[in-house]
């Protein structure tokens, strides 16, 4: 098994996500993580999906994906040549004399204190998933309340687009004949 | 919900509804009224253009719409209301999306402020339908109505086909809005490819070739795409042998001493060996189903494999293909006459005596058949026997599922293709019946013949009264074991003869004669084979109303060849603990 992040565009219709989510159970394809959201199209989403599968099953997946009829393109983002991003926010103890310590973990990983009262803090972090894994460590000792945390946003680096495409309307075909 | 103000144009939601139907070519419409589908029946009673098939329940209008559509070819539409009118839809649009045929259902839905409150007959048929429709729609605007019908039938009908659903909430149907046919479909996401690729199509040829043990594997894509013409110029071209699939019969002649018959779990000896044995299976709009392979990790371990299908995501899902081609099959097949022509005009010429000579041998030692029962009754093979003989290839034969199938499929005989019309993939039980109504209205001029067992016909019988009072002289042979027949094989073979459950005692209850009768239709019964021809012919003469056989059979009759399931095609049986010898050394020695 191993993880593969898939930027899907879709027409931005009620139901797609219905769709998609129901394909996967469907088909046993296991999501790890799912984000829908507007792209600079107002008639297109974007979802960028990690399922967690080895390649041979992927292509079953993007084969699948692809026969939705408003699935418009499938592509699997390469890591190495891609920016991934997940936000979270997490509710931290913070007395007052552990929320020194606390800051200072917020400050080494780059992360924003969002909200805080007497004896905990919210901190909002932005980032991939090895540094959202590497955070929570650091504030674990000092007591998680709670956590919420977004779906994988991904896209690709460089000029290039994935959305650069051509929506060319189909002629309707004639009436068929009899036999 | 738009008020258009327009003054000549302005037509209802339905009125718009039945324009858009008229506009995609529509004849016939297979369906029952109910309250939120109601408005579209105001209009439909006035259009001249469309026949409405009133039929007794929404399974029956659902499978009319797939007989018609595999007996002409065209898409075949129902219409229902919404809840447990549209649920109904659901087996008939599972079965057409399992075996690709091209339907489109249009339901009722609740007024679109209604929706998602429980209100009275609502179900959430789009959300239902989505994992067994190729597509679906929920129109809750009128303007949206022509644009939405224009695009369910280029679905239904293009690229792999298969059922498109179009939910249409009342008040979109009561509106008032401007009806205006589209020139243009705005479908971003559906581009099905038909074209093949000729670098694959060229490296097709090539192994073609090269190949010593080819067999052309076919499957109902070769029908569905009218391509049985390009297929026997490519067999004949080749000399290699063919199978046909359950979904295939009638794509290649069952005469033509180059056919094996059929594969899978009922294949012949030899179409089931072909397979096992070859070095390359050419596989045409067939899709590697678990009921032909067998057991996938012993299915034909020595064998390359070009698939062809029109559907991408079937190429590789269960055998890995050394030469995929996306493409329609009438094109594919075209194509690979062109380049194997190129090949043998350039020296080139496959091999195959040796091959040809060896599955000869196979099928010589392994022909279909059956044993005559010893108590004189009779045998369910020799009716499907007789009926093919009698009817002749020209007929259409529309199956239920189970024994009465498979030797319908195995016994019959079929030369030309859209003459077998069944429930392969699902499996539904009950489809014979209102399926062969829709074949019969969609080809009026050819005799149907609906093969039907017992326990099938019991389940959509009530069609019987839609043939009887709108013209449609279909003829159904019901195969009468008084059983669940292939439930009961299996509980011989596999359950030591505990037959729990099976014994629907139907020469009994029903009487089958007094329940043609009670239809309006004819009634015939026999019990001896001596009778088999005359009751046949009988059928045969009555035209203006739908006929009723019941054939009395033998009810420990099985069918043979088998491979059971979850076993490997090497381990078929010909009948009960016999197993054939392959004679492989004849093949390895062999010329």
């Amino acid at each position: 098994m191993s993880k593969h992040t898939l930027s899907v565009l879709v027409e931005n219709k009620p139901g797609v996500l219905a769709r998609v989510a129901g394909l996967f159970s469907r088909r046993g394809f296991n999501i790890d993580s799912l984000a829908v959201g507007p792209t600079e199209h107002p008639e297109v989403s974007r979802m960028t999906i990690v399922v967690d599968v080895a390649s041979s099953p992927l292509e079953q997946v993007t084969k699948q994906l692809n026969k939705l009829v408003e699935v418009i393109k499938i592509v699997e983002l390469d890591p190495t040549q891609s920016v991934n991003r997940e936000l979270m926010l997490v509710k931290v103890k913070a007395t007052a004399s552990t929320r020194g310590q606390v800051l200072e973990v917020v400050q080494l990983f780059r992360a924003k204190v969002v909200d805080v009262a007497t004896d905990a803090i919210t901190i909002q972090i932005v980032g991939n998933t090895d540094k959202l894994a590497d955070f929570l460590t650091m504030v674990e000792p000092y007591g998680v309340r709670e956590l919420v945390q977004s779906g994988m946003v991904a896209i690709g680096r460089g000029s290039r687009s994935i959305s650069e495409r051509t929506l060319k309307p189909v002629p309707v075909p004639a009436a068929p004949a009899a036999g | 919900m738009s008020e258009q103000p327009a003054a000549t144009e302005s037509v209802t939601g339905a009125q718009s509804l039945i324009k858009s139907l008229e506009a995609a070519g529509v004849e016939h419409v297979f369906g029952i009224p109910g309250g939120a589908i109601l408005p579209a029946y105001d209009p439909l009673f006035d259009s001249v253009k469309l026949r409405h098939i009133l039929v007794r329940h929404e399974q029956g209008a659902g499978h009319a719409a797939q007989g018609y559509a595999a007996a002409t070819g065209r898409v075949g539409v129902c219409m229902a209301t919404s809840g447990p009118g549209a649920t109904n839809l659901v087996t008939p649009l599972a079965d057409a999306h399992m075996d690709s045929v091209p339907v489109v259902a249009v339901t009722g839905q609740v007024a679109s402020g209604s929706i998602g409150t429980d209100a009275f007959q609502e179900a959430d048929i789009r959300g239902i339908t989505m994992p067994i429709t190729k597509h679906n729609f929920l129109v809750t605007d009128a303007a949206d109505i022509p644009r939405t019908i224009a695009e369910a039938f280029h679905i239904a009908s293009t690229g792999r086909p298969g059922p498109v659903l179009v939910d249409v909430s009342k008040d979109a149907l009561q509106s008032r809005t401007s009806f205006a046919w589209p020139s243009e479909l705005h479908l971003p996401g559906y581009r099905p490819v038909t074209r093949p690729h000729s670098k694959q199509v060229r490296e097709a040829a090539r192994l073609i070739t090269e190949s010593r043990k080819p067999v052309l594997y076919v499957g109902g894509g070769v029908i569905r795409a009218r391509a049985a013409k390009e297929l026997r110029t490519l067999a004949e071209l080749t000399g290699i042998p063919v199978v046909t699939t359950l979904m295939a019969r009638g794509a290649f002649p069952d005469s033509h001493p180059q056919h094996l018959g059929m594969p899978g779990m009922h294949g012949t000896v030899a179409a089931v060996g072909a397979l096992q044995r070859s070095d390359l299976i050419i596989s045409l709009g067939a899709r590697f189903d678990d009921r032909v392979t067998g057991a996938l990790d012993s299915f034909a371990p020595n064998a390359k494999v070009i698939h062809a299908d029109i559907d991408p995501a079937e190429i590789g899902k269960n055998r890995f293909a050394d030469v995929p081609i996306v493409g329609d099959c009438r094109e594919v097949i075209a194509d690979l006459v062109v380049a194997l022509q190129a090949e043998h005009d350039a020296g080139r010429q496959g091999d195959y005596e040796g091959w040809v000579h060896y599955l000869a041998g196979v099928r010589k030692r392994y022909p279909l058949g059956y044993d005559k029962p010893t108590d004189g009754s009779l045998a369910p093979q020799y009716v499907l026997e007789r009926l093919g003989h009698i009817a002749g290839p020209d007929s259409i034969y529309v199956a239920g599922v189970g024994q009465h199938q498979m030797w319908a499929s195995q016994f019959i005989g079929y030369e030309k293709p859209q003459t077998w019309i069944n429930s392969g993939g699902l499996g539904t039980m009950g489809f014979a019946v209102p399926a062969a109504m829709g074949a019969k209205v969609g080809r009026p001029d050819t005799t149907v013949w609906a093969v039907d067992g017992d326990g099938c016909f019991q389940m959509t019988n009530q069609e019987l009264a839609t043939c009887a009072i709108e013209g449609i002289p279909v003829k159904i042979a019901v195969i009468n074991n008084e059983s669940l027949g292939m439930v009961r094989q299996w509980q011989t073979l596999f359950y030591n003869e505990r037959y729990s459950n099976t014994d629907l005692q139907s020469k009994r209850i029903p009487d089958f004669v007094k329940l043609a009768d009670a239809y309006g239709c004819v009634g015939l019964a026999c019990e001896s084979p001596d009778d088999v021809d005359s009751t046949i012919q009988k059928a045969m003469e009555i035209n203006d109303v739908p006929v009723v056989v019941d054939f009395r059979v033998n009810r420990d009759a099985m069918v043979w060849p088998m491979v059971a399931a979850g076993t490997s095609n090497d381990d078929i049986k010909t009948a009960r603990d016999m197993a054939p010898t392959w004679e492989d050394d004849d093949l390895e020695g062999g010329k």
